[in-house]
């Protein structure tokens, strides 16, 4: 695309970001007796794992840190590595490969940190309980601290939880 | 050391240190603006490093001190860097010399120690993003080199303030070919050393195109603040060195406050204006494959010949 061609498009699309509504009821749950750290006030960089996830979680996680509902306005933005990170974003069920891993990377993240499941296979399995590949949910194998429900969830309940952590 | 030249060390120190995350803020929210998106704010930098600096490293088991040590090198010569440019004032520093082969000799150090604790992971992608970096700054080190020294051929003299100075005084050896050709060899490699698009992008998350990002993979915490802060204060540094170089105005020649504060102001607004085209250029450009940065740094570095040529010529 030609730089005269690439400005028009800018000038004509404007800004595509939807305006920040306050969170709907029910949007996250937090666990009882969690308090976001003060640390993190502002600035949360998100690792997201997925553990097993049918990918449609990752969608709207891709589509959270899109242009249209920008989870970077409230202080989040996704990083490479756990050692960047403040809090950790997992997603699916945990399949018996990806247990291990995943402690590793909550381990491998500096604290305070904060860990957030992401759809409701992360709570009970959802369609894929019961099978021979699955070591359990999330619950099962690290302490989630703020849990998103929904399959998959709206982009606006993950923004709204990292808001909850970011206080912005 | 005069009082003169340490007022001037300090207020270059303290102006870098408070405008960089700022800069740094204005460039993402530049990009994000013509991206569609809100973006964080111009005070995300400054909130991201506040909390990094407060969070306790996780260091991988087995790792040397290297991995603790590298930040504070980075961040130490960054300082230096800034203390010796003439980024406010061109007040000559008695015990040090603001000299381009110091200058440049700096800069290595702070590269060196990236590309260091890069081979300290032990990682595939620590390795890989240390020997780019270091490809890159085998090819950018003698272009900074060339490139202000032909600069340096008029003003007689290859310390940086001077250099400034005389080129203030000399307008119009600002628009010769000699300087226009040695200032667009220093752009394009600021650019690839301070690890911008399109030799590397630095809001990447592919670990095969990382060069900066790839080395400091393993770091956390307080080391991942001062390696941010460390790589940010050398874009600061080197942004303002070519401002500096190709609109030397407003910079302060004595160490008077009145004229402190006017040099304060107009590397500021240099500094800004000049991150703000770099953000915008920056959405209208790819990264390039990697194979193909030495063909740029290549052509960079045959202007800077041309410009040392030309400038004996010329003058």
């Amino acid at each position: 695309m030609s730089t005269a061609r690439l400005l028009r498009l800018i000038t004509r699309t404007g800004r595509v970001a939807e305006p920040l509504e306050p969170p709907a009821d029910g949007a996250f749950v937090v666990r009882e007796g969690f308090d976001v750290p003060p640390a993190l006030r502002g600035s949360a960089q998100v690792r997201h794992v997925d553990a097993g996830s049918c990918n449609g979680c990752e969608i709207e996680v891709g589509a959270a840190f899109g242009p249209v509902y920008d989870a970077e306005r409230v202080g989040a933005r996704l990083v490479a590595s756990p050692r960047h990170a403040d809090v950790v974003a997992v997603t699916g069920v945990v399949t018996q490969n990806m247990a291990e891993p995943l402690r590793n990377t909550v381990d491998a993240t500096p604290n305070p940190r904060v860990l957030v499941s992401i759809g409701d296979c992360t709570r009970g399995c959802g369609l894929f309980a019961g099978s021979y590949a699955v070591a359990g949910s999330v619950d099962d194998v690290v302490q989630v601290d703020v849990h998103v429900p929904g399959c998959p969830p709206d982009p606006r309940a993950i923004v709204a939880a990292l808001r909850a952590v970011t206080g912005r | 050391m005069t009082p003169g030249s340490f007022a001037v060390i300090l207020v270059h120190l303290v102006v870098a240190v408070l405008v960089t995350p700022l800069l740094i803020g204005v460039m993402r929210t530049v990009r994000a603006r013509l991206e569609g998106r809100v973006g964080a704010g111009v005070w995300q930098p400054w909130r991201d490093l506040i909390k990094l600096l407060a969070k306790e490293p996780t260091r991988a088991p087995g790792s040397t001190p290297v991995l603790t040590l590298a930040p504070i090198v980075l961040m130490a010569s960054s300082l230096v860097l800034c203390a010796l440019i003439p980024l406010v004032s061109t007040v000559a520093l008695a015990s040090v010399p603001g000299d381009l082969f110091v200058v440049v000799s700096v800069l290595l150090v702070g590269t060196v120690s990236l590309a260091l604790l890069g081979l300290e992971s032990g990682t595939a992608f620590g390795g890989m993003g240390s020997s780019r970096h270091m490809v890159i700054a085998a090819m950018v080190e003698p272009t900074v080199l060339l490139s202000v020294y032909a600069l340096s051929v008029p003003a007689g003299t290859s310390d940086l303030a001077a250099i400034v100075q005389a080129r203030v005084a000399d307008p119009i050896s600002l628009l010769n070919p000699v300087s226009l050709l040695a200032i667009f060899a220093l752009v394009v490699v600021v650019i690839a050393e301070t690890g911008r698009l399109p030799v590397d992008n630095p809001s990447t998350h592919l670990e095969l195109t990382m060069v900066h990002e790839a080395m400091i993979l393993e770091s956390g915490g307080r080391d991942l603040g001062w390696l941010e802060l460390g790589s940010w204060l050398r874009l600061t540094a080197l942004l303002g060195l070519v401002a500096n170089l190709a609109v030397p105005w407003g910079v302060a020649p004595d160490a008077a406050p009145l004229s402190l504060l006017v040099g304060v102001g107009a590397v500021f607004a240099k500094l800004v204006v000049l991150g703000a085209v770099l953000a915008a250029a920056e959405v209208f450009i790819a990264k390039l494959r990697l194979f193909r940065v030495p063909e740029l740094l290549a052509g960079s570095f045959v202007l800077a010949f041309l410009s040392v040529s030309a400038s004996y010529l010329v003058f």
